[in-house]
């Protein structure tokens, strides 16, 4: 299945406050914030379901998360990602001198990525910069 | 059982001074008027996994006496030539106040959060100033509301229901119940929409969202959402623009045309019927006081501070023809009093770099992330803060190359990582102290519990860190080599 150009939004969600005070080796902060909000028709533009696993990828790397169905949309060709460190694989780190790196609004390319496991939070620190 | 009231909820700009509390023995057994994350906080108390001190040795973290970590932070910073203090928000400004110090003795850089928040908000306010407000005018007066860029839903749940649109205030009604109802309706109308086209009308096209109408009378309180997109707030707002991502500055520009009466020779703008755009011009002029609420919409997607020095210009245009304010939605309970604090005592907001002796301020230079994208940095200390889960992958790459410095509350990905690990008492549960509401007023935190055993307060490890580094500068002997980092 080829991938799908989008535009990647990171941000705060509820639930990812919510289980970031619970603590960030929760099981509940994997849920909430390994995941890319999609809106319903990009999903079945890809061929993707509630929960499927999908690869997003920018310039700046790439990484797996659980595909759910936006409660925002519809916002076709926008993908949401919540802040944390799944996101910051993906984010624009240039600060154009401001000191403020692109968060938000970063092109980027979803596919569908089924077999592929959502990493939990120790094996995706281990996996991308080798200590955990 | 014990029930403590008017506890400060350490956790958003908010700082939702009403919290009450059920406490037995040290856990929190219910929490009143908070949100929900407010509520997850005083809950989890306690139930956390909490870090331990630690001093990593070949590529493991070791466990080692608090005073041990305390010398290795000390002496890591001590022999650093340009080490990074980061975080700072999510403390008290009485710890901040000991950080700069520290800063100032080991000569490196002390930046704050707001660098990767409100930082281009600040940059925008230090070029064309800023016309803001307390809450409590938005509260009691304001009869125009926007929030941009912003999702008060999700990152500022009270701000709704204490400061804006849902507050009664002494002059302006709340309009909780109009935008709950268009809330409902219009869920139940996508619903039937998504049936519909389910069952009947398999091959027709998804049906568009239709701007909802305008019922509000004239005199009423308005809410305006800007948005890419269609949050909960944003469906319960009197009006909705939704903006195609990265082109706010063209939006704020347009209303800034119509406002001056000029005619726009387009459709749409960014995705918004210019018919719109006229409306809400409209609605903006004839306020008798509105307020405009920015997030980081406008600060992180391209254009940055220039579109927040749009969204001033556009307020102070507005202010020709009424009375209108600002003020940007800052996340972390106290990031407004780290800049407040780093500016009486050095003149500047955040990214100030002490390393000459005096302080320096060039964001986009001795800015923390523009420091380790150049890996530019020799040390790393972290306090009250995440970077590991909230800076872009390079930035943590380069970070970890350096030995890192966490203190922290909570197991994080950055205590996770680091070399040191200094485990701190949580401000505003089990530490009393200074923060600042996102309006610049200052507000009392209150002490809940006790910190554990050998647990100290921000300040405290501080006082120590800088007492450590004091006396290796005295005794004017080199430090054993540090040979953390690589690891």
């Amino acid at each position: 299945m080829p991938g799908l150009r989008v535009v990647l939004v990171s941000g705060r969600t509820l639930y990812q406050g919510v289980w970031k005070e619970a603590g960030k080796t929760t099981e509940g902060y994997w849920e909430w914030v390994a995941q890319c909000r999609m809106d319903p028709e990009d999903m079945r533009r890809i061929g993707v379901r509630e929960g499927d696993p999908v690869r997003v990828s920018t310039k700046f790397g790439s990484v797996v998360l659980r595909a759910v169905k936006s409660a925002e949309g519809p916002h076709p060709g926008i993908v949401f990602v919540p802040y944390g460190p799944w996101a910051n694989v993906l984010v624009d780190p240039e600060t154009h001198s401001t000191g403020m790196p692109s968060f938000k609004g970063v092109e980027a390319v979803v596919e569908a990525a089924p077999g592929e496991e959502v990493l939990g939070l120790r094996e995706l620190l281990r996996q991308v910069y080798g200590r955990s | 059982m014990r029930v403590v009231s008017d506890v400060v909820c350490p956790f958003c700009g908010c700082l939702c001074d009403d919290l009450e509390l059920e406490i037995e023995g040290r856990e929190v057994k219910a929490v009143r008027n908070a949100c929900a994350i407010g509520e997850a906080k005083f809950l989890h108390y306690g139930k956390h996994e909490r870090p331990r001190p630690m001093i990593r040795r070949n590529g493991e973290l070791v466990e080692v006496s608090l005073e041990e970590a305390i010398r290795k932070a000390a002496e890591i910073l001590a022999e650093a030539k340009y080490p990074v203090l980061y975080g700072w928000s999510s403390t008290t400004c009485e710890a901040i106040r000991v950080g700069l110090e520290l800063a100032e003795e080991v000569g490196g850089v002390i930046d704050n959060t707001a660098t990767v928040c409100h930082g281009p908000s600040i940059l925008a306010i230090q070029e064309v100033g800023l016309p803001g407000f307390t809450l409590g005018q938005s509260r009691h007066r304001a009869d125009v509301v926007i929030y941009w860029g912003s999702n008060p839903w999700d990152a500022h749940f009270r701000h709704l229901d204490r400061y804006s649109a849902f507050s009664t205030g002494r002059f302006q009604p709340s309009i909780w119940r109009r935008a709950l109802a268009r809330l409902l309706s219009q869920l139940a109308e996508r619903r039937m929409l998504r049936v519909a086209r389910r069952l009947l009308l398999k091959m027709a096209p998804a049906p568009k969202p239709r701007m909802p109408p305008v019922e509000a009378p004239p005199e009423v309180r308005k809410l305006i959402v800007v948005d890419v997109r269609r949050t909960r707030v944003a469906e319960m707002a009197d009006y909705f623009l939704q903006v195609k991502p990265n082109r706010d500055y063209e939006v704020i520009q347009a209303l800034r045309m119509l406002i001056r009466d000029y005619e726009l020779d387009v459709d749409e703008v960014a995705g918004i019927p210019v018919e719109v755009l006229e409306e809400v011009a409209d609605i903006l002029v004839g306020c008798r006081m509105g307020v405009l609420y920015f997030g980081l919409g406008l600060t992180m997607t391209r254009g940055k501070f220039r579109n927040i020095e749009a969204a001033i210009s556009l307020v102070r245009d507005l202010n020709a023809r009424t009375k209108f304010l600002l003020i940007p939605m800052r996340g972390h309970f106290n990031v407004t009093g780290a800049n407040t604090v780093f500016t009486w005592t050095t003149g500047y907001p955040f990214a100030v770099d002490l390393s000459q002796g005096y302080p320096r301020y060039n964001p986009g230079e001795t800015s923390t992330i523009d420091i380790l994208l150049r890996d530019d940095c020799d040390a790393f200390l972290s306090i009250a803060s995440d970077p590991v889960a909230h800076f872009p992958r390079r930035a943590v790459e380069n970070m970890l190359r350096h030995p890192l410095i966490a203190i922290d509350g909570a197991v994080t990905p950055t205590t996770m990582m680091a070399d040191v690990v200094i485990p701190a008492a949580f401000a505003g549960v089990e530490v009393e102290g200074t923060a600042y509401r996102m309006d610049h007023v200052p507000i009392t935190l209150k002490k809940v519990f006790e910190p554990p055993e050998g647990i100290l307060p921000d300040e405290e490890i501080l006082r120590r860190i800088l007492a450590e580094v004091r006396r290796i500068k005295a005794e004017g002997v080199a430090p054993e080599a540090v040979a953390l980092g690589a690891g």
